[in-house]
């Protein structure tokens, strides 16, 4: 190698030898144990699992493993009604958290954006749910929400709900109750997305706005927004895979219930594997959520039009 | 002071006013926004994220039955419980040696595929940056079955390895692409300045690049970390040992008994709240820039 490189160029001046004289593995070895771990631990999973897919295979029941062609698929659309309620309960949950998120998430950062006394503090305050996980809000908001000791008991003694039931075991109030609790943790998330990009807007044009007359709802709308069109495409589109895959929450707040009112599809898949053990199905029921969402994302993207006035 | 105020309302200092303080035109840009418009809305934000908080505090930090709203007299108790009986001591230590091993497998990997991404044109680089990019629609938590499998097939399972080496792998991906960008921040000419001094390679990105890296790594170890610190469907999947679990497990196991003690779930949520506020204290100041460096603009 290096000899060539001497060969081919002898008068080069020594900054281009030594560039040149770079292995032409370097890179290779550079990204090889990244690489590794991934394959293995990554795509050789997602692999399996589109194999099992197709497989009959519940270490319970071994004498009814096998190859079963497309009947686990075939099971999930014609005959799983819970597949279509938890995949319905999944856009749901998805789209109102994400929603909501985004507005409350924007709406701070525009706040704590501005110059005011206690900024720095106001900052630290509002982010500071962002950094805890999702156990230790269900622990909290179980806190909360606990009938003899929790907020809902100060709010019946005046006179705002009723003593007794906690808000997390009933059917109707389950879904506001763990979205308020999710949101707690997730609005900070797009809050320092967006105060993160605010910066890099350009002061000059507000400026020649302030000049030309602009109100402050037409400089937000003709400036700020579009400025912050593709950091809000690339965030909601992170956290609505986030919110659609992530189980924790659920997992420990309502454990999918009360009567399975609250079970997502990556929930009822978790259930499928552990408590079931029928690996074969909750495979294929993994691969449908798989192909949901990369369908759903490409949509996204495409509607949004994501980084084309950049292009 | 009052009637001082007043009296400008006399026409002849008003006139002479406007003309000097032209600069005060672009503050006001910025200082137009009401006060009341501030702080009347990031007060109800700020009950609604502050409540929470001082809930389980109060719930720690009062005795157990008490309904008071004030944590006084305050006892220690539920921590000194939380901690020995139920097993936080051991589950502490376990959360710590996974985050931190998490962390620096993370950066030291991320660096090197970073590096790489960042300086290099090679065949498979544009396929390499597709399944990074791929990889973050993979659910980890729809992936445990094959995990499992293989933890199993390699011996792993009760192992903190296999919860290790699991959250490293879901990490790598996006620390990846941050690491390239903020080293592709630096320009390139630094270094090859470094290689004309008689540095090679390694030693120039020691001396030079890593330097320069020292926000957007810190981001990058710390959001490792504090993943790793607060995920808890690998541990609780992976170890069934008592004495292996984490942090998060030990929760979701005070959460899930039949009579909840309370105050013991208050402690232990407070002990596994303080690492991660401690990170985040220390890191504050390089979370804007190290974000804003990398992560949203690519």
């Amino acid at each position: 190698m290096a000899q060539a490189a001497a060969v081919a160029k002898p008068p080069a001046p020594p900054r281009r030898r030594r560039a040149s004289a770079t292995p032409r593995r370097l890179p290779y070895l550079l990204i090889a144990p990244a690489a590794l771990l991934m394959l293995g631990f990554i795509a050789y999973p997602v692999i399996s699992v589109f194999y099992y897919g197709l497989q009959n295979y519940n270490p319970t029941k071994p004498w009814r493993n096998g190859y079963a062609g497309f009947d686990n698929f075939v099971r999930i659309f014609t005959d799983d009604p819970q597949f279509w309620d938890t995949l319905v309960f999944s856009a749901k949950w998805v789209l109102v958290e994400v929603g909501l998120q985004l507005l409350l998430g924007l709406a701070l950062a525009l706040i704590v954006n501005q110059t005011f006394v206690g900024r720095a503090l106001g900052r630290a305050l509002v982010f500071s749910p962002w950094a805890v996980s999702g156990v230790l809000t269900s622990a909290i908001w179980v806190l909360l929400y606990n009938s003899q000791t929790g907020i809902t008991r100060y709010l019946a003694d005046m006179g705002i709900g009723d003593y007794g039931t906690s808000w997390l075991s009933d059917t109707t109030t389950v879904f506001p109750a763990a979205i308020v609790a999710d949101l707690w943790r997730g609005v900070p998330f797009f809050a320092i997305l967006i105060l993160a990009d605010l910066q890099s807007v350009s002061k000059d044009l507000y400026e020649a706005a302030e000049v030309d007359g602009a109100s402050r709802l037409k400089q937000f709308w003709h400036i700020t927004l579009p400025h912050l069109k593709d950091a809000i495409v690339l965030s909601t589109l992170l956290r609505a895979v986030w919110e659609f895959n992530n189980v924790d929450l659920l997992y420990t707040l309502t454990g999918g219930g009360p009567a399975g009112e609250t079970t997502t599809l990556p929930l009822y898949i978790a259930n499928t594997s552990v408590d079931a053990h029928d690996f074969g199905y909750a495979s294929a029921l993994t691969t449908v959520a798989f192909v949901v969402l990369l369908f759903c994302s490409m949509v996204y993207l495409r509607l949004s039009k994501f980084g084309g006035e950049s292009k | 002071m009052i009637t001082k105020e007043a009296t400008p309302a006399a026409p002849a200092p008003a006139r002479v006013a406007p003309e000097p303080p032209r600069p005060a035109k672009h503050r006001r840009s910025w200082d137009e926004v009401p006060r009341w418009q501030i702080y009347l809305p990031l007060s109800v934000y700020l009950l609604f994220t502050l409540i929470p908080f001082y809930w389980i505090l109060l719930f720690a930090l009062r005795p157990a039955g008490s309904t008071s709203l004030v944590p006084w007299p305050v006892t220690f108790d539920h921590f000194e419980k939380v901690w020995t009986e139920r097993d936080f001591g051991t589950y502490f230590g376990n959360s710590v040696l996974v985050g931190v091993a998490t962390l620096v497998m993370t950066t030291v990997v991320a660096l090197a595929g970073g590096y790489a991404l960042a300086r290099f044109d090679f065949k498979i680089k544009r396929g390499f940056m597709l399944a990074l990019l791929c990889s973050q629609f993979v659910p980890g938590a729809l992936l445990l079955v094959p995990l499992f499998e293989i933890f199993a097939n390699i011996q792993m399972i009760n192992s903190l390895g296999s919860v290790i080496i699991a959250e490293t792998v879901f990490q790598l991906p996006l620390s990846m692409i941050l690491i390239s960008n903020f080293i592709k921040n630096v320009p390139y000419s630094l270094e090859e300045a470094a290689w004309v001094d008689g540095c090679n390679r390694m030693r120039a990105f020691r001396v030079v690049v890593l330097p320069l890296l020292r926000p957007g790594l810190i981001a990058v170890g710390s959001f490792a970390f504090v993943h790793s610190w607060n995920h808890f469907l690998f541990a609780l999947m992976f170890l069934n040992n008592p004495d292996k679990q984490t942090i998060p497990v030990g929760l979701n196991t005070l959460m899930s008994a039949d009579s909840v003690d309370l105050g013991a779930l208050a402690a232990g949520g407070i002990i596994a709240a303080v690492p991660v506020v401690i990170v985040f204290a220390f890191i504050q100041k390089w979370l804007i820039t190290g974000f804003s460096a990398g992560a949203v603009k690519g």
